[in-house]
Parts: structure tokens; C-alpha cells; sequence
């Protein structure tokens, strides 16, 4: 792929050597070729060439917006007016949504050109794209393995060339976790920094909207254009948006000698891949070499991450997912002949056959934790080893200005694998949980490869809003590890 | 039923009269076409997410300052869970564990204690009577931001609940955040009642009385309750803890379907909004708009403009009548030859309790033509004897359709009556000297026969002579010592 990222595509049409036209085709090309990895869960052919040939004519006489040639992905969880939004859900069947999320339209309005939604697991719940009605993505890695989850659709999209770049969201690590074993950049932004008007909602204290792409500086690119404040999300931050990281190859070099990064010994643990553990290692070591400070840091709740989220992420999804009842839209069960209706059997009706088994299970972990004698002992309790795990990382922050970690503890997962073993598979985002739960930023880079093909992945977690620090920590490392 | 108490609380649901809905930029207007009122926020469609509208919040304060409570500087919004189909999100916003209100009262008579004021968001409504198949949803009314009361169990009758209700009405009015309506519903309320044998007994089992409508029904459904409740007691049996609803058609209250009653509400801090924070800066603000309340003015009148406290109710009552008796009488004060203010306060309220509220009863809709300014001429008018008190009527009419002041209506149309001295006193005399015998007859104890004089001299005048002015001349000519 010639074009693989956004800069390097840009570039060649500020030389007139392409047009968005072209690039356009190039990855439709792409798409109906790799029809097979599942990865499109709807294409707008029509739609993306008729924005790129408009941005051929604005590039002709000046008027192109910034992002101009940039084609971009969008997992289906985030509403594009006038395209269906489904969630990989039977649930939301038929249903075509009646706006932009804002962070869609921030990025229209800067020239992102619209090319389709990636399959995904079902309202983002799993990590391995497997919980979704249109059926399973293969990893273009190496296709017995799946992508990773829950934004698997997005993260195989961008390895497999099929766009510049995709919007994913995170959780609980469904950016970090597919980008890691699809070889790309992925990056969660900090909670706040991206409005979560229009992405349909998981848990919200923890929902984030963020980039994979095969660049840092793409992923930075599609961060500033889509963050910042929104009247319409009241957890937006109000915190000011660094400018686009321009030269941040020379930034990062430089970087290099004032970075002080903490390595937190509860991610190095028992069950971690050793060939996971031993590419990090190497990657520390160079990092050392070029004059970082490298430190072992504490993280001690880091072992009650895991419990908390999915006590805490379970309940606010059982909320969410409540308006999801087969009434006003989305999927109505056939009626069974009879005349008059009863309302809670239909009820019961439409989320049995709607939702499917992972959504479920998870309405109903969260319905019990919520329920009236149990709320203090999972709920608030939960809440408070939330309070305790920021801390930690609050700590770790005054010590250091970012901690490298592992992903996943497995090189990867084959198809099939875990779908039996919920339990196997909740374990498996030990890694990523609690920057969700401490609402800071986690960048994953590439840094490797198995023998089987699958990649290695690294996370960079930093402080809140300060994306920028992992955007030149991450650039750092990435040409370290090629070095 | 001498023998037991009824103890009585009240939870009264209070539409706010704001532009937008609670949450949304949709309008909060009442009386749309079913169903227009419908933004994707209101309509709980995926994705979306809720925005307070602060006013909502000043008019919480407010009404929080006017009841004496304490205004929380820090309170919470909490998601009710239940499912309903004009509920489209499945759970209501509200306030569970902090509300923005506690601590206050209302006097009526007697302190009635507020437990708290909280706010929360209005759901749609079912129309279960418009078609013969279906039940019908409008969902204009959803996300409708409003103010619930609840009082401490304080009430001791059903006349003493209404007049409750009513204080509340007349308050909400005057702080202008709701118009109180209870037939269009912007005013509602539950009652929870039970009885006991002591006042000092333990409250009893109580149960729950829904789907109250007016003042009326509010007296009526709880009258009808208690005495269900004393049947039971004096039957031997016991109250089950239950919810009624009061069927105003048959005059009864019934148990509603338990399937119905049996909610665990799963409330929890609705994480798409941020704790809402009233600085005491902003209390103070909020404090110093507030209007001179129906309590305080009554007060005054009785006090300061030494009215009966008869006519200070009536004034009181509503907010724009005590506003334009107010403008009236400063109007009246401010015109040549006004006397005292006790004298011109008691002259405005005559015409406006008497008049002016009976034009209003007339034709209550239809914009009142009279300004303070024109009525306090007729007052004035009025105090200085030109026009009698059957002219004043007339005379009053005729300024409801015709333009001018009082005095020159009053030209035009004849109204006026002679009150001069310089006038009347040469045919006071006219009439004594040509009846001597009469005068004698006076004189000598039959005092009665000043009607024959005052009727001799209205004569004179062709009936538009002042009858007070003319007794008292008479009076005095005929009680002084012969000449």
C-alpha cells in the first residue's frame, strides 16, 4: 500500500502526485478484495468519491479543508447521520441514525472522507470481535486469529489497508487491545478530551472515542481535530486542545533526554507472554541508552481492576442499554398471532431475541449489582477502589510523566478460543482496564512481531490531557524499536 | 371517626415553566401537536446525552429559598430505572440520594415541613383512551423539567392537604416558575395516608394515592380514603400497604395492579452529568430576584396599609392582581387632593376586589383594559363625591370600552354628581326657607323628616346631587339654632 498513512498521502497531493480521488478507489479496491476478513459492516462507495472529487476541485484552487484525502473508517457504534448505526446488534436492526456524533462531524467538517462502519463487537462488549451478529473479523495478520475487540473492525481495517485510519472507542481497552494485535497505532484519549455525543453508549464513565491508524502523527492529527469541548456532552473537558504536532519525529529525538518513564511491576506479572515481556524489555533498555530515566513504579490496586470495571462498566450498561426494549425503533419481534399484546412479554421478547449472549450476560451483572441491598457492597464499594486505583496512578504521575506497559498478556486469540470462557476472556484486559478507570491516556505502538505473524504491541499511559507527551514518547519508541 | 387521626404526606410534582426541556435544547411548551416536540434527546435515541439547562436549577433555588430550605451546594442526578413505554430511555432522570432542597417549610396556619425539592424530568404520556386497539404515545411531554415536594407526614386532614396544595400554587405562581395548572397537570400530587387511634401513636400503614387531578379530587380521594381505612380498622382488620388510584368518575379509590407497584428502582448517579454546584454567590443572586412573597404582602396591607385581612387575601391571592392594586394605588397617591393612605388603600381595594375581579371572572381570558393609572382616577373620583356609588358601576363599565379618565367619561356620559358647597348650599337653603312647617317638625324631635329635604333638594338637582354631601348640609342648617 503506497499510501498507507495519512501524512505520507497528504504529501504526495500537496505534490500533485495523487488525487483524493484516487486514494479513494484505491482503498474500495482494497476493501472488495479483502471482503473476506469481515471487516465492513457497510461501505458508502458513492458517498466517499463524491466528497473526494470535491476535495480534488478545493484542492485545485486552495479551498481544502486540512484534513483533506484523509479516508477514514468508523466503527459502528458511532452515529453518521443517515447511516444505519447497528452495534453489531440484532437489536438495533433497520435503524439509520438522524445525526452526527460530534467527533464524526468535527472530522467531516475538517475533510475526513466517510468510506464505511467496521464490524465490532455488540455494543462494544468483548475482545475479540466475536460477539457480533455479522460474525467474526479475521485478523489480516495472520487470519486463524481474531483482531482483538471490542473495536477489532477498526483496528483490522487500518492493518489490512482498507482506509488511512479508523474511529474505534474504549472501554475497557477495546482501542488499545485490537490495535496491539493488528500491529497499528491506537490511541484512548483522555476521558473528556473527545465529546461522546453520538457514540451509542456502553458505560459512560468510561466510554472514549479515539484513532487507530499506522502513524503516530495521523493518530495526533485525528485527536486535535476531533477534541475539545462540546455543549452537547457534559462530560466534555473543557481543557484546551494542543495544536497539531507538527515535526514530531525532531520533538520526540530531543524528548528523549528529559523523559522521566515508570515501568509498573503489577503489568509484569505472572501470565504475561514472554515474548511480549522480553520486546519490552529490549525497548526499555534503548529507551535508557538514549538518556531516559527508566523506574520501577508502584501500582498496588492494579489487582482489583479487573472486578471493578466490569462491577462498575456492567451497571452503567444495564442502564444504557435500557432504552433498547423493541418499542420505538430497531428490532420489533414477530407477533405471535395473538390479538392483544402483553406489554412485559414483549418486552421480555424483544431483548431476548435482540440482545445477544455477551450483551446479556451483562445487563444482568449489572441489574444485580445495582439492585436495592446490593448497591453498597458492588456499586458504591466499586466506586471507592476506583477512587484508590487514580490515586495510584496519581502517584505514579508525580514520580514519572509516563508509564510503558504490556497490552494483553496473550500474543493473541485464536477464532473460537474463548468464546465459552467469559471469565478467560474479562482477565485478558487486566492491562488496559484502569486507565479507563482512572480516565488517563493510553497510546499503543507496534514494536514487534511473533513468529506467528501477530504483532507486539506497547502502552504508553499518561497524564490526563496530555496526550501530546504519549504522541512524542510514542514516535521515540516506535523508531527505537525499528533501530 | 373522632377517634382516629389521619396523617397525611403529600409528593407534589411541579412543571416548570422553562423555554427548553431539562436536558435538551427541545421545546418545553405545552399544548404542541402530539408528538413535535421530539428531538433525538427527548426521543432517547442512541447516542445522545443529557445537558442541564441551569435555569432549571434557578428555579429549584428559588423555590428553595421561598420555602425556607436548605440549598445544597452540591447535589447529585440519579437515573430511576423502570421500563414504560413513554419512558424512551428506560430510566427517568432524577435526584435520589442528594437533592438540591431539604429542610423547608410552608405555613399555612400551621408548619407544614418540608422533607426535600427535588428536580427530575417529566416522562411522556400514554393515552390509553383516544383508540380502541392501541395505547397512544405522545413524548412532547418527555424530559419537561420538574420540581418534586415532598413534606413530612404533617397534614392532618384532607381540607388541610388542598390548602397545602393551594399555598404551593400560589407560590409557584408568584416565583414564576410553573403556572400550577393541575387540570393541564403542570401541578400534581400524591398523597400517602394513614390514620392512628392517638396523635402521639406511631403512624400506621399508609398507602398511596395516585392520579389526583384538582383541588377538588385532592379533598375528595383522601376524605374517601380515610374513611376506607377507619371501615378496616374498625372492622378489626389492618391497611395493606398499597398504591390507589382515585377514579373521580365513580368517587372511589382502588388498588392499583400489584404487577404495577413492585419496583426496584436501581437508582445510581446518572454518570453522563457532572454534580450540580450552587455557589453561595449564586444562591445570593438568586435571592436577591426573588419577589416580595403572598405572606409577606399580606402582612403589609393589613400593617402598613391597615386593609382588613379579608381584602389583603383576596389581594394577595394572585401576583398581577396584588401588582396592579399596588400600581393603583400609587397611582391614586400620587394625584392632587389624595387623602391618607389608609383612606386610598381601602378606596383601590373596593373597586378591585369589587369591580375589577368581577370583569375578570367575566372574561378571564381577554386582555384587561382598565390600566392602574385609569383606575385610580376613578378612585379618586370616587373619594371626592362626584360620582355615586351606582355611578361608579356604570362609570366603571363604560371604561372597560372606552378610552379616557374617569373624569371625562363621566362628563361625556352625565355621571357626574354636584358635591360642591358653594353649589349646594343656596338650594339647601331655598328648599328650608320654603317649608317652614317641616322644618318645625324637625326641629320639635321628628328627625326622620330629613329624607323629605334631602329628596326636595336632589330634586333641585335633577337627582345628580351628591345625597351624602346634601344630609350633611342639611344636617347641619337644620341643627344649628334658629336664626
Amino acid at each position: 500500500m503506497r499510501w498507507a498513512t495519512f501524512g505520507s498521502t497528504r504529501a504526495a497531493l500537496a505534490r500533485g502526485e495523487t488525487t483524493c480521488e484516487a486514494v479513494t478507489t484505491t482503498f474500495l479496491r482494497a476493501i472488495a478484495r479483502k471482503r473476506h476478513l469481515n471487516i465492513y459492516t457497510y461501505v458508502d462507495a458513492e458517498g466517499a468519491l463524491r466528497t473526494a472529487r470535491e476535495q480534488d476541485r478545493q484542492l485545485a484552487t486552495g479551498e481544502a479543508p486540512p484534513l483533506a484525502g484523509l479516508v477514514l473508517a468508523v466503527k459502528d457504534v458511532l452515529c453518521i447521520r443517515n447511516w444505519p448505526v447497528t452495534c453489531a446488534s440484532r437489536m438495533l436492526d433497520g435503524f439509520n441514525a438522524v445525526y452526527d456524533a460530534t467527533a464524526v462531524a468535527r472530522l467531516r467538517r475538517q475533510g475526513a472522507i466517510l468510506i464505511g462502519r467496521t464490524n465490532c463487537d455488540e455494543f462494544a462488549m468483548g475482545s475479540s470481535n466475536e460477539n457480533s451478529c455479522y460474525g467474526p473479523v479475521l485478523n489480516p495478520r495472520n487470519e486463524i486469529y481474531a483482531p482483538g475487540g471490542s473495536s477489532g473492525g477498526s483496528a483490522a481495517a487500518v492493518a489490512a489497508g482498507l482506509c488511512h485510519a479508523a474511529l474505534g472507542t474504549d472501554t475497557g481497552g477495546s482501542i488499545r487491545q485490537p490495535a496491539a494485535l493488528c500491529g497499528v497505532v491506537g490511541l484512548k484519549p483522555t476521558y473528556g478530551r473527545v465529546s461522546r455525543y453520538g457514540l451509542v453508549a456502553f458505560a459512560s464513565s468510561f466510554d472514549c472515542i479515539g484513532p487507530l491508524t499506522n502513524s503516530v502523527e495521523d493518530a495526533a492529527l485525528i485527536l486535535a481535530a476531533m477534541a475539545g469541548v462540546d455543549e452537547r456532552d457534559a462530560t466534555s473537558a473543557p481543557v484546551p486542545v494542543a495544536p497539531e504536532p507538527v515535526g514530531l519525529t525532531d520533538a520526540a529525538r530531543c524528548a528523549g533526554a528529559a523523559l522521566r518513564v515508570g515501568v509498573p511491576k503489577e503489568f509484569f506479572g505472572e501470565g504475561l507472554d514472554s515474548t511480549i515481556r522480553c520486546s519490552i524489555e529490549a525497548i526499555l533498555h534503548r529507551l535508557r541508552a538514549a538518556g531516559a530515566v527508566v523506574k520501577d513504579v508502584a501500582m498496588p490496586h492494579t489487582r482489583y481492576g479487573i472486578a471493578t470495571y466490569y462491577i462498575l462498566a456492567t451497571a452503567e450498561a444495564s442502564s444504557n442499554l435500557g432504552r433498547y426494549d423493541g418499542l420505538r425503533y430497531g428490532y420489533r419481534p414477530a407477533p405471535d398471532g395473538r390479538k392483544r399484546i402483553d406489554l412485559h412479554a414483549l418486552y421480555a421478547q424483544a431483548r431476548s431475541e435482540g440482545f445477544g449472549k455477551e450483551v446479556k450476560r451483562r445487563i444482568m451483572l449489572g441489574t444485580y449489582v445495582l439492585s436495592s441491598g446490593y448497591y453498597d457492597a458492588y456499586y458504591a464499594k466499586a466506586q471507592r477502589v476506583r477512587a484508590l486505583i487514580r490515586e495510584d496512578f496519581d502517584k505514579a504521575f508525580q514520580e514519572v510523566d509516563a508509564l510503558v506497559t504490556p497490552v494483553t498478556p496473550v500474543p493473541g486469540i485464536k477464532l473460537g478460543s474463548m468464546i465459552n470462557s467469559p471469565l478467560k476472556m474479562y482477565l485478558s484486559d487486566i492491562y488496559t482496564v484502569t486507565a479507563n478507570l482512572a480516565g488517563v491516556p493510553g497510546l499503543v505502538i507496534p514494536i514487534g512481531a511473533h513468529a506467528s505473524g501477530l504483532p507486539i504491541g506497547l502502552q504508553l499511559l499518561g497524564r490526563p490531557f496530555d496526550e501530546t507527551h504519549l504522541f512524542r514518547l510514542g514516535e521515540l519508541m516506535m523508531q527505537l524499536a525499528k533501530d | 371517626m373522632a377517634s382516629y387521626e389521619t396523617v397525611i404526606g403529600l409528593e407534589v410534582h411541579c412543571q416548570l415553566q422553562t423555554h427548553s426541556k431539562a436536558f435538551s435544547p427541545d421545546s418545553a411548551a405545552f399544548g404542541a401537536r402530539p408528538n413535535h416536540h421530539v428531538d433525538p434527546v427527548s426521543l432517547g435515541h442512541p447516542g445522545t446525552l443529557p445537558v442541564l439547562n441551569r435555569r432549571v436549577v434557578d428555579f429549584a433555588v428559588r423555590l428553595g429559598l421561598a420555602t425556607h430550605s436548605r440549598i445544597a451546594p452540591r447535589s447529585v442526578l440519579a437515573r430511576k430505572h423502570y421500563f414504560y413505554p413513554d419512558l424512551p430511555k428506560g430510566y427517568q432522570i432524577s435526584q435520589f440520594e442528594d437533592p438540591i432542597c431539604t429542610g423547608g417549610y410552608v405555613d399555612i396556619g400551621r408548619r407544614i415541613r418540608l422533607t426535600r425539592i427535588h428536580i427530575e424530568e417529566d416522562a411522556g404520556k400514554s393515552l390509553h383512551d383516544q383508540d380502541p386497539e392501541s395505547t397512544l404515545l405522545d413524548l412532547n411531554r418527555c424530559g419537561v423539567p420538574l420540581l418534586e415536594i415532598v413534606t413530612e407526614p404533617d397534614l392532618r386532614s384532607a381540607r388541610e392537604a388542598s390548602l397545602f396544595l393551594q399555598k404551593v400554587r400560589q407560590l409557584v405562581r408568584y416565583l414564576g416558575i410553573s403556572d400550577g395548572n393541575m387540570e393541564e397537570g403542570s401541578l400534581r400530587c400524591d398523597a400517602n395516608v394513614s390514620i392512628r387511634k392517638a396523635s402521639r401513636a406511631p403512624l400506621g400503614v399508609k398507602t398511596e394515592i395516585k392520579n389526583m387531578n384538582s383541588f377538588r379530587h385532592v379533598e375528595r380521594a383522601i376524605e374517601y380514603e380515610v374513611a376506607r381505612q377507619v371501615c378496616v380498622a374498625k372492622a378489626g382488620g389492618t391497611t395493606r400497604e398499597q398504591t390507589m388510584l382515585w377514579d373521580p368518575i365513580r368517587q372511589e379509590t382502588r388498588p392499583m395492579r400489584s404487577k404495577e407497584q413492585a419496583h426496584d428502582y436501581r437508582y445510581f448517579p446518572d454518570p453522563d452529568l457532572p454534580p450540580i454546584v450552587v455557589t453561595p454567590e449564586a444562591c445570593a443572586a438568586i435571592k436577591a430576584t426573588l419577589p416580595e412573597l403572598p405572606d409577606a404582602r399580606h402582612t403589609r396591607y393589613v400593617t402598613d396599609l391597615g386593609l382588613p385581612a379579608y381584602d389583603a387575601g383576596v389581594l394577595t391571592d394572585e401576583r398581577p392582581l396584588a401588582d396592579y392594586f399596588e400600581a393603583v394605588l400609587a397611582a391614586l397617591l400620587a394625584l392632587d387632593g389624595a387623602p391618607g393612605v389608609h383612606a386610598c388603600a381601602k378606596a383601590a381595594s373596593n373597586l378591585v376586589m369589587g369591580d375589577v375581579l368581577r370583569a375578570l371572572k367575566a372574561n378571564p381570558s381577554a386582555g384587561f383594559p382598565v390600566s392602574a393609572q385609569r383606575l385610580a382616577s376613578l378612585a379618586h373620583l370616587r373619594m371626592s363625591g362626584a360620582i355615586s356609588s351606582s355611578g361608579v358601576q356604570e362609570l366603571f363599565m363604560l371604561m372597560m370600552t372606552q378610552k379616557g379618565t374617569a373624569k371625562e367619561i363621566a362628563m361625556r356620559h352625565n355621571l357626574l354628581q354636584v358635591s360642591d358647597d358653594a353649589a349646594l348650599i343656596p338650594v339647601v337653603a331655598q328648599v328650608l326657607a320654603a317649608n317652614p312647617m317641616q322644618v318645625e317638625q324637625y326641629r320639635s324631635g321628628k328627625k326622620s323628616i330629613i329624607g323629605f329635604f334631602i329628596g326636595q333638594v336632589m330634586h333641585g338637582f335633577e337627582g345628580s346631587a351628591d345625597p351624602k354631601r346634601v344630609r350633611v348640609l342639611l344636617s347641619k342648617a337644620l341643627d344649628s339654632p334658629a336664626p
